[in-house]
């Protein structure tokens, strides 16, 4: 790869919030968060945050915020994930490693279901709720 | 210990967000001889007592996370240290930020590699906040600096996962044509 500059940064932006553009202009309403503590980093997350990023320029979305946090006290699941989508339980997803960072774009954010056997924490109280 | 020097990078970058620093500087230096990394931060400092306690495995900040016992960044970055034949330095002063400073014999067999800079500084960049992380790269040949401020004003918000993907080619560019 030949060495970019600010500059040649910019324009790959233009071009590409243009086709972005195209293709879906909604709002961004989800959110995926990785889990980054000392757990997570030993676990893999670092390749789970790129495949996930990967996948959703690959499947153009646009409406997803990729964040990164610390420990989130699951530390025995790591690789773990938080997903929040509008009118889906708010989910973390454990032991995500990168098959599974790209399977949670394309089931979660995708197709709205569920990961059964990856989930961690949270969705019962949501259901409840 | 961790499985890359980036691990421990991650490690200290982060302590720095947390610690409520709004300009983190990353200095990465690696050579024939040794691999050298100072993390500079401007965030709430430590006292004399709570750095003390940094080295035990068992004390956590409270303030950081509920619940949790167990603080494990710079015990492994001291645990690797000593099987390296390299040093640790940490310098902190309440209210004006904190210096970690470590070198590692680039020659010792146990020494773990660099690991993935580009990806792990990216993912540094994605913590939610308007906080600066600069990373300072260099070999003895050369070297490049590059700052979340100026990647966000050229790309917008880091949190998007295309420009986070931009982010990355930028700086995987920057690494790989990096003279050693």
């Amino acid at each position: 790869m030949a060495k970019l500059t600010l500059n040649d940064l910019r324009k790959l932006r233009d071009q590409k919030q243009k086709a972005m553009e195209k293709r879906d202009p909604s709002n961004k309403d989800a959110q995926i968060i990785v889990g980054m503590g000392t757990c997570g980093i030993a676990a893999g997350a670092k390749e789970t945050f790129n495949a996930i990023i990967e996948e959703l320029d690959a499947k153009g979305i646009t409406h997803v915020l990729v964040r990164q946090t610390g420990c989130m006290g699951l530390c025995h699941s790591e690789p773990t994930v938080e997903v929040i989508v509008p009118h889906m339980p708010v989910v973390i997803y454990g032991n995500v490693d990168s098959q599974t960072g790209k399977q949670i774009v394309n089931d979660h954010i995708i197709n709205k279901k569920l990961i059964d056997n990856h989930i961690c924490d949270k969705p019962a109280m949501d259901i409840v709720r | 210990m961790h499985a890359s020097v980036c691990d421990t990078i991650s490690d200290l970058v982060q302590n720095s967000i947390e610690a409520g620093a709004s300009r983190v500087e990353l200095d990465v230096a690696t050579g024939p001889d040794a691999i050298t990394v100072r993390v500079r931060d401007n965030g709430k400092g430590m006292d004399k007592t709570t750095l003390e306690k940094v080295m035990d495995p068992f004390y956590s900040e409270s303030g950081k996370h509920d619940h949790r016992r167990v603080g494990l960044g710079l015990p492994l970055l001291h645990q690797t240290a000593e099987a390296v034949n390299g040093k640790v330095d940490i310098r902190s002063v309440p209210g004006n930020g904190t210096t970690v400073e470590f070198t590692f014999d680039a020659r010792h067999l146990d020494t773990p590699p660099l690991g993935d800079l580009p990806a792990t500084v990216l993912g540094l960049m994605a913590f939610g906040g308007t906080y600066d992380l600069v990373l300072n790269r260099t070999t003895p040949a050369d070297g490049y600096s590059v700052s979340r401020r100026e990647l966000t004003e050229t790309l917008g918000d880091l949190e998007e996962s295309a420009n986070l993907v931009l982010a990355r080619d930028f700086l995987r560019s920057q690494e790989e044509n990096l003279n050693h």
